[in-house]
């Protein structure tokens, strides 16, 4: 076993080589993937040697010629050092592959906690006064009013759809109640070109980049003018358009997909990162975990922005995990991480321009925690005070409001009034109702969508399926909604 | 009786699954005659947890949101009543619902497992169809995890979209090693599931989501079982065979009655075991009608029915004076503004067995 090894390994080495010469001669690719090693978040210790060789090897295993790493130390390994060959680290240190580990003589477990909560970065205080001496992003009069009028609009919509539902003029709806800082300061805080893959919870996001009022209403009712064509549920928004990939219900499925559109922003050396969301509950997910360690060993700008809203559902963050939340999980997969107060939009603005900045120059992933609050129920389909102290939901709605810590803000550098917030409401309001009666007016997709979009064509057996169910149809119209045009 | 079933029960727990089932079998395997309180599925369901809970104290139940009740309601009272070391919230991770269900049960106790909705136990599907269905076998049956059962709800409800209505039975039906089992209304939802929870196999339990309130039937208060891989008969008659599961059987009744009028006799069947499926019960109604049709919900291609449809077709071939027909989802996703059009419904079951028996 040893001995075939050390000869295939000898034979990779000389192709490795043969290799290395050939691309230092010719420059580019070879500086590429230096450049990238370089910028990786936490550069492991590797001597220059090793990092040639796995650099190298990476380029053989590209060429699909012989995939195997090897030890730098492997032969010493195999034979008693000779005297000119040890060097004093030899016997302190393990020459791992991919660096090395110092040894200890002390036996001690690492605790599963550090003995304090990692802190959460903020620029506001409780009452919306700016900290002293917090270095934070900028804001100019009209970002921060946009961002305000931003979230007021979420919070609107939020009130007037619920409202909606309950009197079953839609199927379903879920707020984001609590969470406008996070969804509308991390949207003002990224470039229109930035992937958004979202879980549920962030239409605000989509709102920011231009979605009307009328788009989300013919989502909600399902009509003919829907990007998805009436086959999604209700919050199931979806626009290419605004780089806003369509929702899926099944918790963290986007995340791996995240790192595949980052991975190829970065070859395609776009000037853009891929943000995902993610909620507490979803970081339980195998894909959260299979998403951070395929972003980190690809070294793909994505943003993992995670809302801890506390709960999910009716299971709470101690039933959810046992860590200190989730910025923590960052560190085991070697990935920057920072806690942020979700309910401070100056923090969060900040936070996610800065990560931004750093994923696409140094490719690399970062995780956001957001702390914040589910101020809202689940969805339509839930009644949360079944499960949790309605005194906790009233002060995560007053005492800790996004909103209204942001208006204070805003207000006290004088660029905010009562009257424009009035015409705010008054025209938010006005545009939300009439985005509602036009999409209930407008009739649904018609029957052919039923088929299309399965495949680029539909195949034999749908057309033979569409044809039987047109007949079906004529037997009994009865049967059918009048409002789908068939 | 209740006394009886914790002597049971906890002797059960002492000597290891498999006897244990058998002898509960001997007592409990009688289908109660008509009577009990008016129940719907969900207190159904509900009762029977109760009863695997307080009949075995090497029962447990889990997965997300079961504390406070489950998102259907169906696990009410049950954290309070048996405590949060037997029932409990797990973190939102299907593929660890059904591992840690796959060990639980795995020590000899009764692991029932919830996921929050069928169109959710795709993340557990290398759990359940590696590892679950082989467990027994690969260890040359020194190991085994048939104390766990898999409950999920599945199916239609109106405005479920591509998420929230699948029916993934066929998947699992693919899987020698577990039992896929789904009841039709509230009486055959206790006493299956009780007998699912209590089978030396691992099983998955789908739960007609849409009947958990509108279903409702007089469900006996006492403990009992149904037999597993045994269809029944639910309606008599000598034209055709009609077979289905689940909540399509309430579409198909409907059917049946519509035929009836224009003066063809149905012969209903419920499946409610599709793997290991009772052949014999099909196969003996169509060698006296002649004639199959099979419905349900999930797409047709590759949808049970066509194993049925084979199976009979080998079997009964020269019997047959009728192909055997399928009424069933479209082979698309779930849609939601579409469901009218996508489903099996009644006037298209009932067109079928027109053309089937007109054939
Ligand atoms: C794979 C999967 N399992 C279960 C569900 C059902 N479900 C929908 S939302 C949710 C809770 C999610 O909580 P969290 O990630 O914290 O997000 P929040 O709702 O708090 O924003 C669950 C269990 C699902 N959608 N997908
Ligand atoms: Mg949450």
């Amino acid at each position: 076993m040893a001995s075939w090894f050390r000869r295939s390994s000898g034979s990779v080495k000389t192709v490795a080589r043969q290799l290395l010469s050939s691309r230092l001669g010719s420059g580019g690719a070879l500086n590429q993937s230096f450049a990238i090693a370089r910028s990786s978040p936490h550069p492991l210790p590797l001597s220059s040697r090793s990092s040639l060789v796995i650099w190298g090897m990476s380029r053989v295993a590209e060429l699909g010629t012989i995939q195997r790493f090897e030890s730098t130390e492997e032969e010493k390994h195999l034979e008693p050092p000779e005297e000119e060959d040890s060097d004093l680290d030899y016997h302190e240190e393990m020459d791992f592959p991919g660096g090395k580990v110092r040894f200890t003589s002390e036996m001690e477990f690492i605790s599963g906690n550090s003995e304090t909560r990692v802190p959460c970065f903020r620029v506001l205080d409780q009452y919306g006064r700016l900290l002293n001496n917090v270095d934070f992003e900028q804001v100019s009069e009209e970002a921060a009013v946009k961002i305000y009028a931003n979230m007021v609009t979420l919070q609107m919509m939020d009130v007037i759809l619920y409202e909606a539902q309950r009197q079953g003029r839609i199927s379903f709806y879920l707020t984001s109640m609590g969470e406008e800082a996070i969804n509308i300061a991390s949207a003002a805080a990224l470039s229109d070109d930035d992937v958004v893959l979202p879980q549920y919870r962030e239409h605000g996001v989509l709102l920011w980049r231009g979605f009307t009022m009328q788009e989300f209403a013919n989502q909600l009712m399902g009509n003919r003018f829907d990007y998805g064509k009436g086959r999604q549920m209700p919050i199931h928004y979806g626009s290419n358009k605004h780089n806003y990939v369509t929702i899926s219900s099944p918790i963290a499925t986007q995340l791996p997909q995240a790192v595949g559109i980052a991975y190829s922003l970065k070859m395609d050396k776009k000037n853009a990162c891929a943000v995902t969301y993610i909620g507490d509950g979803g970081t339980s997910e195998g894909d959260f975990h299979a998403g951070l360690n395929f972003a980190a060993v690809t070294e793909s700008p994505v943003l993992f922005i995670c809302r801890n809203n506390g709960w999910a559902i009716s299971t709470h963050i101690s039933e959810q995990f046992r860590s200190d939340g989730v910025v923590v999980k960052g560190r085991a997969y070697g990935i920057p991480s920072i806690r942020v107060d979700g309910n401070d939009a100056l923090a969060v603005y900040t936070a996610v321009k800065r990560a931004r900045e750093i994923a696409i120059e140094k490719h690399t992933p970062i995780l956001i925690e957001a702390m914040t609050y589910r101020v809202g129920h689940h969805s339509t389909s839930d009644d949360s005070t079944k499960y949790r102290p309605i005194n906790e939901i009233e002060y995560w709605k007053t005492a800790r409001n996004p909103v209204s810590k942001f208006r204070n803000w805003v207000e006290s550098n004088g660029w905010w009034s009562d009257e424009a917030e009035a015409e705010l409401r008054t025209r938010v309001r006005k545009q939300l109702l009439q985005a509602i009666q036009n999409a209930e007016k407008t009739e649904k997709p018609p029957l052919r969508e039923l088929f299309a979009d399965v495949y680029d064509v539909p195949p034999a057996n749908l057309q033979d399926q569409e044809a039987e169910l047109r007949e079906a149809i004529k037997r009994h119209l009865e049967d059918y909604p009048s409002d789908v045009p068939v | 009786m209740a006394s009886a079933l914790r002597r049971l029960g906890s002797a059960a727990a002492r000597r290891g699954l498999s006897t244990a089932c058998e002898d509960t079998k001997k007592s409990l395997f009688q289908l109660p005659q008509a009577g009990g309180k008016s129940s719907n599925l969900c207190s159904a369901i509900n009762q029977a947890l109760h009863i695997a809970l307080e009949s075995d104290p090497r029962s447990y139940l889990f997965g997300e949101d079961v504390s406070f009740g489950g998102v259907f309601r169906c696990t009410t009272g049950l954290a309070d009543r048996y405590g949060k070391s037997r029932v409990f919230n797990t973190p939102l991770c299907e593929q660890g619902i059904v591992g840690f269900g796959i060990g639980l049960a795995a020590m000899g106790n009764r692991a029932i497992a919830e996921i929050q909705f069928a169109d959710y136990i795709f993340p557990a599907f290398d759990q359940i169809v590696n590892e679950a269905s082989k467990f027994r076998y690969r260890s040359g049956n020194q190991f085994n995890c048939g104390g766990l059962t898999i409950r999920a709800p599945y199916g239609a409800v109106g405005h479920g979209g591509h998420y929230h209505s699948q029916s993934p039975e066929a998947f699992f039906c693919h899987v020698p090693g577990i039992k896929v089992v789904i009841p039709r209304s509230p009486r055959q939802a206790k006493g299956l599931l009780l007998s699912c929870i209590r089978d030396p196999n691992p099983v998955v339990f789908f739960e007609p989501k849409w009947l958990y309130r509108q279903a409702i039937e007089e469900v006996p208060e006492e403990d009992y079982m149904l037999p597993l891989s045994e269809a029944e008969v639910i309606r008599e008659g000598s034209d055709i065979t009609v077979v289905g599961w689940g909540a399509q059987l309430s579409i198909m009744e409907q059917a049946c009655a519509g035929a009836e009028k224009e003066g063809i006799s149905c012969e209903l069947i419920d499946l409610k075991t599709l793997i290991p499926w009772d052949k014999e019960t099909v196969e003996a109604s169509v060698r006296k009608t002649g004639r199959l049709l099979i419905s349900h919900e999930a797409p047709v291609t590759g949808g049970f029915g066509a194993e049925i449809s084979a199976s009979i077709v080998e079997r009964c071939f020269l019997r047959l004076e009728a192909p055997v027909a399928r009424i069933c989802g479209l082979d698309t996703p779930f849609p939601l503004v579409f469901e009218p059009f996508y489903m099996p419904t009644k006037n298209k079951i009932l067109d079928a067995i027109k053309a089937t028996v007109n054939y």
